[in-house]
């Protein structure tokens, strides 16, 4: 039955992906002039980022418009796309595909080593290691990758650890070594695991209908955190544990773990859980694809209705109107009060599949480009 | 099922049928000689490496300077002395001992800092570092670094120190000051010499087995090799550059013109996709160098070999100070080049360059620049020039001995020799032959052309024994074979003697024979190769729990469905004894339409993690593609009932061999 359940949602997940896709026309690019904002003299409206956005696309150069995720280092922008991986550097557009030896065309999912400027893919067909211009792909058939669909990669130190379609993995950069994790030897009931977040300390895994796996690095200890009402349609115990067993995506900062969720989002901080649900927060959409903690208290929630903003305290919304797709900011304060805010630039597309953040300014992956937001205030 | 082999009646089995008929009373007397040549020395290994064990004393301790440097000011000469396992240190001018300094086992590279205070030293086996005061001349810290570190050098502004580590195909980035690694960035497979340009701002670094091809299918093995210079920032210590080098395998020491505008590497280009039916015209090798800076643009390869003779191995590269003349150490060929920079500028000026960049199969080329060819002493490997460019040093890795250059004259100006024992050995002697290419037409190749540093070259090469195009065969490491006959893929030539002897002369030398007592003395050597340590193995060899779930694997005799494996199909059947093969011949399925037979001999397992690519064609490029691609009628070994993890485990188990 849970499996019945599980797969029925994943189907859901996709027709709405599909609709949010074919719903909305494909953003245009825009001019990058920086402009002051309409709404800046507001009152009692909490002060939230205001964005210029500039989107790209295929005419840009961008490889593919369907963008899976998105990494900044420094100066330089990766795009994850469903053709290519894309760079973007001194204002042009760099594409890597399987000519150049990327395991797929497919880049779900991408990791900065900081340490060496090495960018880690995942894709539809394997790990690939972008080092200095050169590709090293891992595959299921010429490495102890465990599956070759990889949601999820996470850098820390010599390990590499990613999150696939059967199971978690590591691999160790000194030794060769993988290691694989699944339900064999961990708490995980199903090995579909769509995230991995990293650190020196734990590692976090979002796993698709088995909530949170967590590992602690000194004890090697695996724990797990799921739905505590079981329930797949319902939260009844809310902030009483993990939203929701079908996990997308986790993000460990600061000593808390941000998760999404398809049926909204937590907040843990090793002792307390924290759920954001439409009905009592700023989130647009409770199916969320991707979350990315700026620090303790910020975050960051890329639902397929739109990019949302937490400040701890207020959300902002960053979208575009469903039936004119004219772009749309909201600002909902602590007390639930909602104010729109004028904006006359927007993300490329609803669906957001990604985010990160270069200084002030985030870039965004959605289903239909790959948008630059400018922070002007 | 898998099928216990006999060597059949096929073609090639006939002529190997009657090599061996031909041969065998000869090799009765060789193995004769082996037993009774007086003088037992230490063995040696990737270039006299020496092998301590309890009857050490009976063993005679050669220096072989591998690598030399003069300190900034000139006025001393750093030798590096692989097999004696120290530094030594000369006067410049009168070449008088000034000390020496012993280091750890098997030192392989040596950089001053900038201001010459210390000396780095990478010792190869025991996988650390020794940093010496040169004022004191003493080893004031030893430090741990990766696996099998081979280049070192420190940057100018003294904040890192940077180790090419062989076996990890990666350079350790280290705090200068403290030795502690702070990371590691990913080099062209097997890295092992570095060099920092004029300025300080970059560190490039040389691998001297071939990456694999990221394009390559898995199915077929046929591509050119492909290697690199990887270009790092030293300040922000990442990989900001790769400098392609299209069918190169085999790359070493890599120089600097004084104004930093042209570089120059020397390397190896193999021939290996054409059958090696002949050595005329540079069949089996060319030997080149690659340029690449602002003087040249675009990286170009040039050939170092002539028409009828060759520039066999070359090692070490100087350029003078004042950009006039480029030196090569050849060491195969025993001799250091000599090329006018002028000459070759304006050769690559006035020729059509190639659309690939190289010249290397133009052997008419060289006369246009090499202007002299000066004759040192065996397997000349490092090399130094005096600041004023008038002196150059080269250290006679097979001599002991170091040729000083009068560049002027380009004559040996004299000889140093170092001290220790005057007797060759009949070990050394092996090994002299083992590294010199003075036994093949025009002195092309040797041994050590394919068997590099006394190992291999990661390439597979299509030989004329079995006949063109077909049995296409993955070259094999030499580490603790002495005891694994019989030899080849096929398991043709019974032992040692007839491995090197008539069949590498007829076949690959096209020249003169050895004499008995030489291939006797080159057989000892290649006997006497020991494994290097496993660095895959915990101290005091216990297993990792992943090895210990792989151990029981390889050792299992039912499957995952509780029926019996049968004998000939589990891991230690046929992977038994210390080497882990029982030196049959089996079909293990793997046999390509191009191939006379699929019987072959079991290859032991000796350090097999670093022999990729794998089966006797390497057509599996990892180990895990052995199992997930060539085994898919469990004829090698009964895996199929494995699940990932598994086969995870066996790979970490294999590893430990």
């Amino acid at each position: 039955m849970r499996k019945f359940a599980d797969k029925r949602w994943f189907a859901m997940a996709l027709l709405a992906a599909a609709v949010a896709a074919a719903a909305t026309p494909r953003g245009t690019a825009q001019t990058p002039a920086r402009q002051p904002h309409a709404a800046a003299a507001a009152t009692a409206v909490p002060r939230m980022p205001h964005f210029k956005f500039v989107n790209y696309t295929t005419e840009d150069g961008l490889p593919n418009n369907h963008v899976y995720c998105v990494l900044v280092d420094g100066d330089r922008i990766w795009a994850g796309t469903d053709n290519g991986l894309g760079l973007f550097e001194n204002g042009k557009w760099k594409t890597y595909n399987t000519k150049d030896g990327l395991a797929h065309r497919a880049v779900l999912s991408l990791s900065l080593d900081k340490r060496t400027g090495d960018v880690w893919a995942g894709t539809m067909g394997g790990l690939s290691r972008i080092s200095g211009g050169r590709i090293i792909s891992y595959t299921q058939m010429n490495s102890g990758l465990s599956n070759d669909i990889v949601y999820g990669v996470s850098v820390e130190g010599e390990n590499v650890w990613v999150a696939t379609a059967s199971g978690a993995g590591r691999l160790n950069l000194h030794t060769g070594e993988w290691s694989l994790y699944n339900e064999r030897n961990t708490p995980m009931k199903e090995i579909w695991v769509y995230g991995v977040s990293a650190k020196p300390d734990k590692v976090y895994y979002a796993v698709w209908g088995s909530g949170v796996l967590e590992y602690t690095q000194k004890t090697g200890r695996w724990d797990m955190y799921a739905d505590p009402d079981e329930e797949t349609e319902l939260v009844l115990f809310k902030d009483q544990g993990l939203v929701h067993d079908i996990v997308s995506s986790i993000s460990y900062v600061d000593n808390i773990v941000w998760v999404a969720t398809y049926f909204g989002d937590s907040r843990y901080d090793g002792r307390y859980w924290h759920n954001f649900l439409t009905k009592d927060s700023g989130l647009p959409s409770n199916f969320t694809n991707f979350v990315k903690g700026a620090d303790a208290n910020h975050a960051w929630f890329c639902t397929d209705k739109g990019l949302a903003y937490y400040d701890g305290t207020n959300w902002a919304v960053y979208t575009r109107s469903l039936t004119t797709h004219k772009p749309e900011m909201t600002v909902r304060d602590a007390k639930g009060k909602v104010t729109e805010i004028p904006v006359t630039t927007g993300p490329a597309h609803n669906y957001m599949n990604g985010v990160d953040f270069q200084g002030g300014d985030i870039w965004v992956a959605t289903s239909e480009g790959l948008s630059h937001g400018i922070l002007e205030h | 099922m898998r099928m216990a082999g006999s060597i059949k009646n096929t073609r090639s089995d006939f002529r190997v049928g009657r090599a061996l008929a031909a041969v065998l009373g000869g090799c009765a007397a060789l193995l004769l000689g082996l037993v009774l040549r007086p003088g037992m020395e230490r063995p040696a290994y990737a270039g006299t490496t020496p092998v301590k064990g309890p009857s050490l004393d009976n063993f005679i301790d050669y220096a072989s300077p591998l690598e030399v440097l003069l300190s900034p000011d000139g006025a001393r000469l750093y030798v590096l002395c692989q097999q004696s396992e120290e530094v030594r240190v000369l006067d410049a001018g009168s070449y008088g001992v000034i000390g020496k300094i012993a280091v750890g086992r098997v030192p392989r590279g040596m950089a001053l800092s900038a201001g010459g205070e210390r000396l780095l030293v990478t010792n190869s086996w025991d996988d650390t570092l020794s940093v010496i005061d040169t004022r004191a001349l003493a080893v004031t810290a030893t430090w741990k670094v990766g696996a099998e570190p081979s280049g070192v050098v420190e940057d100018l502004a003294g904040k890192y120190v940077f180790v090419a580590n062989r076996i990890s195909n990666d350079v350790a980035v280290l705090d200068a000051q403290t030795g502690v690694e702070e990371k590691r960035l990913l080099t062209g497979r097997a890295a092992s010499y570095l060099t920092l340009s004029p300025d300080g701002k970059r560190i490039y670094a040389t691998h001297i087995y071939p990456n694999p091809d990221p394009l390559r299918t898995g199915l077929e093995n046929r591509t050119p090799p492909e290697s690199e210079i990887t270009v790092i920032d030293a300040q922000r210590a990442e990989v900001v550059d790769r400098i392609p080098l299209h069918s190169i395998a085999g790359v070493f020491h890599l120089a600097f013109s004084a104004d930093g505008r042209l570089g120059v590497v020397a390397e190896y280009h193999p021939k290996n996709l054409v059958p090696l039916a002949h050595l005329e015209h540079g069949g089996a090798f060319a030997y080149t160098l690659t340029l690449f800076g602002a003087d040249v643009g675009k990286p170009v390869e040039v050939p170092l070999d002539e028409l009828e003779r060759y520039s066999a191995q070359p090692f070490g590269v100087a350029i003078a100070p004042d950009k006039s003349r480029i030196y090569v150490t050849l060491a195969g060929s025993e001799s250091v080049l000599v090329i006018d920079v002028p000459r070759l500028m304006r050769f690559l000026r006035t020729r059509p360059r190639p659309a690939s960049g190289s010249f290397a199969q133009d052997l008419s080329a060289s006369g246009d620049y090499v202007i002299a060819r000066i004759p040192v002493g065996h397997n000349p490997r490092g090399l130094a020039l005096s600041r004023n460019g008038q002196t150059l040093y080269v250290a006679n890795r097979l001599d002991d001995t170091m040729s000083v250059i009068d560049t002027r004259t380009l004559r040996v100006a004299t000889t140093i020799a170092l001290a220790g024992p005057t007797t060759v050995s009949a070990l050394r002697r092996g090994e002299q032959t083992f590294y010199s290419a003075h036994y093949s037409f025009q002195g092309q190749i040797g041994c050590s052309s394919c068997h590099i540093d006394s190992t291999f070259d990661g390439l597979q090469w299509d030989l004329e024994p079995d006949g063109f195009g077909i049995d296409i065969v993955d070259n094999k490491m030499l580490e603790d074979i002495k005891d694994v006959a019989p030899y080849k893929w096929n398991g043709g030539n019974p032992n040692l003697p007839t491995e090197c002897g008539p069949r590498t002369e007829k076949y690959f030398w096209r020249s003169e024979n050895y004499g008995d007592l030489q291939l006797t003395d080159l057989v000892l050597y290649i006997r006497s190769l020991p494994a290097r340590p496993n660095r895959w193995r915990l101290p005091g060899h216990e297993l990792t729990p992943a090895q210990e779930r792989g151990k029981a694997i390889f050792e299992r005799t039912v499957d995952q469905f509780g029926k019996p494996i049968p004998l000939e199909n589990r891991c230690s059947y046929c992977h038994s004894g210390p080497q882990g093969t029982d030196r049959k011949l089996f079909d293990v399925g793997t046999r390509k339409l191009t191939d006379i037979t699929g019987v072959f001999k079991t290859p032991q397992l000796t350090n097999i993690a670093l022999t990729g690519p794998f089966l006797h064609d390497g057509s599996a490029r990892t180990l895990e593609e052995i199992w997930t691609i060539y085994n898919p009628e469990d004829k090698h070994g009964r895996t199929n009932d494995l699940i990932k993890d598994q086969l995870n485990d066996l790979i970490e188990y294999l590893r430990t061999q």
